[in-house]
């Protein structure tokens, strides 16, 4: 049965530093790809203009999904035009929060939470209350609300946002961002959600209107950093979640175009930098915790992507007889008219592809030769074994550290699963040029998926709704609690594990539902579960429970041949 | 970001899936508050504290401490290997130069595990310390090393590892062995002919407080260990003075453990025994890493902390103000004392029973000392169990002298005509291990 997705016309568009790629999709098929330079002044303007060249000769009321992978929020974050933020932040026992706390203004409220989600200190709202009379008074708008071990117990940030509405129009609660544990992350998290809250929606809000405007009315979707996509509505609650989107969709469209089952090494190699990223059984692997954001650790769900300085356009060099490749990208290839030779005048020269001034990329090699001691092609050939052994090498210390990743339990530690990737995938500019050598040196298969070049705005388009849940239920508080959703239930003594699975999984695949309306979309897969028997003396008093589900990233369809893309 | 003064290497292994018996002290949760604390106040992310998985001790590993009986693959179960392997790996970490501190926080402990394994112990089977120890030596080279013991039970089993071995130091500060399990540990226990003083007991009355350990720490310990200069410091961790302990007496504080470590400052702790899963171990834990890695932790208090109840009573300020002197005059006068000991004898024997409370066997141990003038000399163990075996038991001790190392292997083939249903020789100086 094909899904809807199939039957309708969607445009994916990847924001980048420097260009919009842009793919459009009628019935499966690959009909139309763009590419524009990004304006960073106008985000919005680049996107449409994008918009406008994919579509070419498309009516566009017959658009019904644009998937969108923007920069927006991480620009406003680098650039330092966000918002300020007035933070509130509820700490209790444990190290100082002055020493991490984030934000333009920050009240240190009294308060305390335990690890069980008791509350051991209450809050004094006329402190809340003066917070917000004192800062809302000096114009800042946006809010955030942490409280240690919010995720047990959510009672304190949601009274402390109540008392807080008369001041900020915008307020986010730590226990809405995750459910993992991370207080330092947590508060970081909340924080960029608020400060990059006013830029996302007047953006999202140029976006509905314009499409408007066109009598457009497709559904709006905003690419993550965990390779799904979120409502356009839903996003502007959370544009924190749109952050680091960007290399995701890359992967992502390595992932669908290349359909690989077991566990596999992707590359993305660019002109300035090669992102690596892996997949274990066949699904993109994560962060442990969260994506960082400049230098602060955030709890923000992302597929796990590694940046290393080494691309094809790199200024190559000779020093003391050895070959140098970066890290900076000076320029073009000299087969282009650049200033310094580059590892993508080597393959030329090496006649792995077709670009550019074949001559003048043989002749780069042959003065960098001079200095070796080595013929052109030797040179060429030198640069291209050097180029894809410096990948293999950050490959290999990449997976030694993913394979090193903390276990809890002696299951895992002695027969737990470890990444042994068995293929390459590989996307961008020189991937055709580098295939043979990555499958010699790395000694494993290596494929290079159709339409590679455009695989960001594939990746895009075909993504669809990703949802992570978690369940947390102490049968002796008596409470189970859904952070994600905001949602708190009391249960009883009986609450059993199986039960937390099923619910988790309910709730999961509901809410999936809602934000995905029209597909049809799998059921949420529980991805982690525990429940420890909580005894005191020497009988059991209750249970913990911990649930966490998901809807892992995945694709509306698998996309059928284009015509001659 | 946040960041520490000085690098800390930390194994943290909660071993979720494992239990002695459901309702158990040592269950799958008593880690789970203090991971739960740890990962909430972001510990893992600190510029300056790395985290490793343990690694598996071998059984190498084991028989360099241990005579297990019958062998190391019928009494040592998978989790003590970890938990000793935690260990291990916190102290490679170090010795390598990784870092500057380490911390293992693992589980089961193993500060009750002598020489002679039947079985479990206070909930001990190996000794992770000094299977940690004895690897480090064999990689890193023959180091002095002092061990400060600050779990609330005596730590009899380290103590009868290093009974009789002048490398080691053993110092272990314990609620009164009359009011506590296991019931040893006062202050005359002084070490084995070859290491006489080198074993300290410091029994402290129950409900001594932050002040006690504190005046211990500066008035007793930290000068012994200036005396000593040890290459490496290790703390054995446990967190069972906390007041909220339930199998203990003490009103020892999270605040107390961070200030012991500051000033302690042990290259390696290792977790020993602590039982108040919540009310003591999230926040001990968290103000002993704080302290080893050399930040503020200062605001590391229990939520129901209560100044005034928690004061020391005089009396047991008094106490301790004249049993540290007493201990003080020990350590000075160990060498006259060891010589009084050793003096005209060519062998000393010592006999005693020993109870393994978690497995309910009892044991009956022979153990002579063979004095020698170059080296610590070899010794002997002859034990008998009530499961019915007999073992004989030489070890050679490291830097033995020629005719020691002789007359050890002479010993082992002598025995050889005697019946025993087990023999073993440990060979400390060649890291030899046999066994017929």
């Amino acid at each position: 049965m094909r899904s809807i997705g199939e039957r309708i016309v969607i445009a994916g568009l990847d924001v980048g530093g420097t260009k919009v790629d842009a793919a459009l999709f009628d019935h499966g098929r690959l009909i139309s790809k763009a590419k524009v330079p990004t304006d960073t002044s106008s985000l919005f303007d680049s996107v449409w203009s994008a918009l406008e060249q994919l579509l070419g000769g498309v009516e566009p009321t017959r658009v019904e999904r644009i998937n969108l992978s923007t920069t927006l929020s991480t620009n406003a974050i680098v650039e330092g035009t966000t918002d300020p933020v007035c933070m509130f932040i509820e700490s209790g026992p444990g190290i100082d929060p002055a020493l991490f706390s984030c934000g333009d203004a920050v009240v240190y409220l009294e308060g305390s939470i335990d690890h069980r989600g008791r509350e051991i200190q209450s809050f004094d709202p006329e402190a809340v209350k003066q917070g917000g009379k004192t800062f809302s008074a000096e114009g800042m708008e946006h809010a955030g609300v942490v409280t240690k071990f919010c995720t047990r117990n959510p009672e304190h940030e949601r009274q402390i946002k109540t008392l807080l509405k008369p001041f900020f129009s915008h307020i986010t609660m730590g226990h809405t961002v995750s459910g993992n544990l991370n207080f330092p992350r947590r508060i970081a998290t909340a924080y960029l959600n608020s400060a990059v809250y006013k830029r996302f929606s007047t953006f999202a809000k140029a976006l509905s209107d314009a499409c408007s405007k066109k009598g457009m009315t497709p559904a709006l979707h905003i690419l993550k950093a965990d390779g799904g996509t979120l409502p356009l509505h839903s996003a502007v609650n959370t544009p924190v979640f749109t952050i680091h989107s960007g290399p995701t969709a890359s992967v992502a469209g390595a992932c669908v175009l290349s359909s690989i089952e077991g566990d596999a090494i992707l590359l993305d190699i660019g002109g300035t930098t090669t992102d690596i990223a892996f997949l274990a059984d066949g699904d993109t692997l994560f962060e442990p915790y969260g994506i960082s954001v400049g230098s602060s650790p955030t709890l923000v769900r992302a597929v796990y992507s590694q940046s290393i300085a080494l691309g094809g356009d790199s200024a190559v060099s000779a020093e003391n007889g050895e070959i140098r490749i970066g890290p900076r990208r000076v320029g073009s290839p000299r087969a282009l008219g650049g200033p310094l030779p580059t590892p993508t005048d080597a393959f030329l020269s090496l006649g792995l592809m077709e670009m550019g001034d074949r001559t003048k990329a043989l002749e780069a090699m042959k003065v960098l030769g001079q200095q070796l001691g080595l013929s052109s092609l030797e040179t060429a050939q030198k640069i291209a074994r050097q180029f894809v052994k410096t990948i293999r090498g950050r490959v290999h210390e990449l997976l030694e550290e993913i394979n090193a990743r903390p276990v809890y339990t002696i299951r895992e530690l002695l027969f737990g699963k470890k990444v042994r990737p068995r293929v390459l995938s590989v996307i961008g500019g020189p991937a055709k040029a580098v295939c043979p050598l990555l499958e010699e040196i790395f000694g494993l298969n290596c494929v290079v998926p159709e339409f590679h070049e455009i695989a960001n705005a594939v990746g895009a388009a075909l993504s669809r709704t990703t949802i992570e849940i978690t369940l947390i239920a102490d049968t002796a508080e008596g409470y189970v609690n859904v952070p994600e959703i905001d949602y708190t239930a009391t249960v009883g003594e009986g609450y059993t594990l199986e039960e937390a699975e099923r619910d988790a999984v309910e709730i999961a695949s509901r809410v999936a539902r809602e934000m995905e309306t029209g597909e049809e979309m799998p059921e949420a897969e529980i991805t982690e579960k525990s429940s420890f028997n909580m005894v005191r003396g020497f009988s059991r008093v209750g249970r913990r429970i911990r649930v966490k589900a998901q809807i892992k990233p995945g694709i509306l369809f698998i996309p059928r041949g284009g015509h001659g893309c | 970001m946040l960041k520490t003064g000085k690098t800390l290497g930390m194994v943290f292994f909660p071993a979720y899936d494992w239990a002695i018996s459901p309702s158990h002290p040592e269950r799958e949760e008593r880690l789970l508050y203090t991971q739960d604390q740890v990962m909430e106040e972001g510990v893992f992310d600190i510029e300056g504290i790395h985290i490793y998985n343990p690694s598996v001790a071998s059984r190498d590993d084991i028989t360099r401490v241990h005579f297990c009986v019958p062998d190391v693959e019928a009494r040592v179960p998978d989790p003590h290997l970890i938990s000793a392997g935690g260990a291990i790996t916190a102290g490679e970490k170090l010795l390598s130069g990784e870092v500057e501190k380490a911390f293992a926080i693992v589980r089961p402990p193993g500060h009750h595990a002598q020489r002679v394994v039947y079985g479990d112990r206070g909930f001990c089977i190996i000794n992770i310390e000094a299977v940690m120890i004895e690897h480090l030596r064999q990689k890193f080279g023959r180091k002095k090393i002092a061990v400060v013991d600050t779990d609330c039970h005596h730590g009899d089993g380290t103590q009868d590892i290093y009974w009789n071995d002048p490398d080691t130091l053993y110092i272990s500060i314990h609620q009164d062995g009359r009011t506590l399990y296991p019931g040893s540990g006062f202050i005359d226990e002084l070490g084995g002919p070859s290491a006489y003083g080198y074993t300290i007991n410091i029994p402290l009355p129950p409900q001594t407080g932050e002040e006690g350990f504190l005046y211990v720490l500066d008035n007793l310990v930290l000068p012994i260990l200036d005396e000593y200069e040890p290459d490496l410091v290790i703390n054995s961790a446990g967190q069972d003075n906390h007041y909220t302990d339930p199998i203990t007496n003490m009103k020892f504080t999270a605040q107390g453990y961070a200030e012991l470590n500051r000033r302690l400052s042990p290259d390696i702790a290792v977790l020993e025994g602590g039982y108040s899963i919540e009310g003591a171990l999230p926040y001990v834990n968290l103000g002993i890493i704080l302290a080893m890695a050399g930040m503020d932790y200062s605001h590391v208090q229990e939520p129901d902390y209560d100044e005034f109840q928690l004061r020391q009573d005089p009396a047991i300020g008094d106490y301790i103000e004249k049993l540290c002197p007493a201990l003080w005059e020990r350590w000075n006068s160990r060498d006259t004392r060891s010589e009084g000991v050793r003096k005209k004898k060519e062998m000393i024997t010592e006999s005693r029973r020993v109870y393994y409370d978690t497995d309910g066997i009892t044991e009956q141990q022979t153990r002579s000392y063979y004095l020698c003038e170059i080296c610590a000399g070899i010794d002997v163990i002859e034990s008998r169990s009530d499961r019915g075996d007999h073992i004989y038991a030489v070890t050679v001790p490291r830097g033995a002298c020629p005719s020691c190392r002789e007359k050890g292997a002479f010993l082992f083939e002598s025995s050889k005509k005697q019946r025993f249903t087990n023999r073993y020789l440990q060979d400390r100086d060649q890291d030899e291990f046999f066994t017929s």
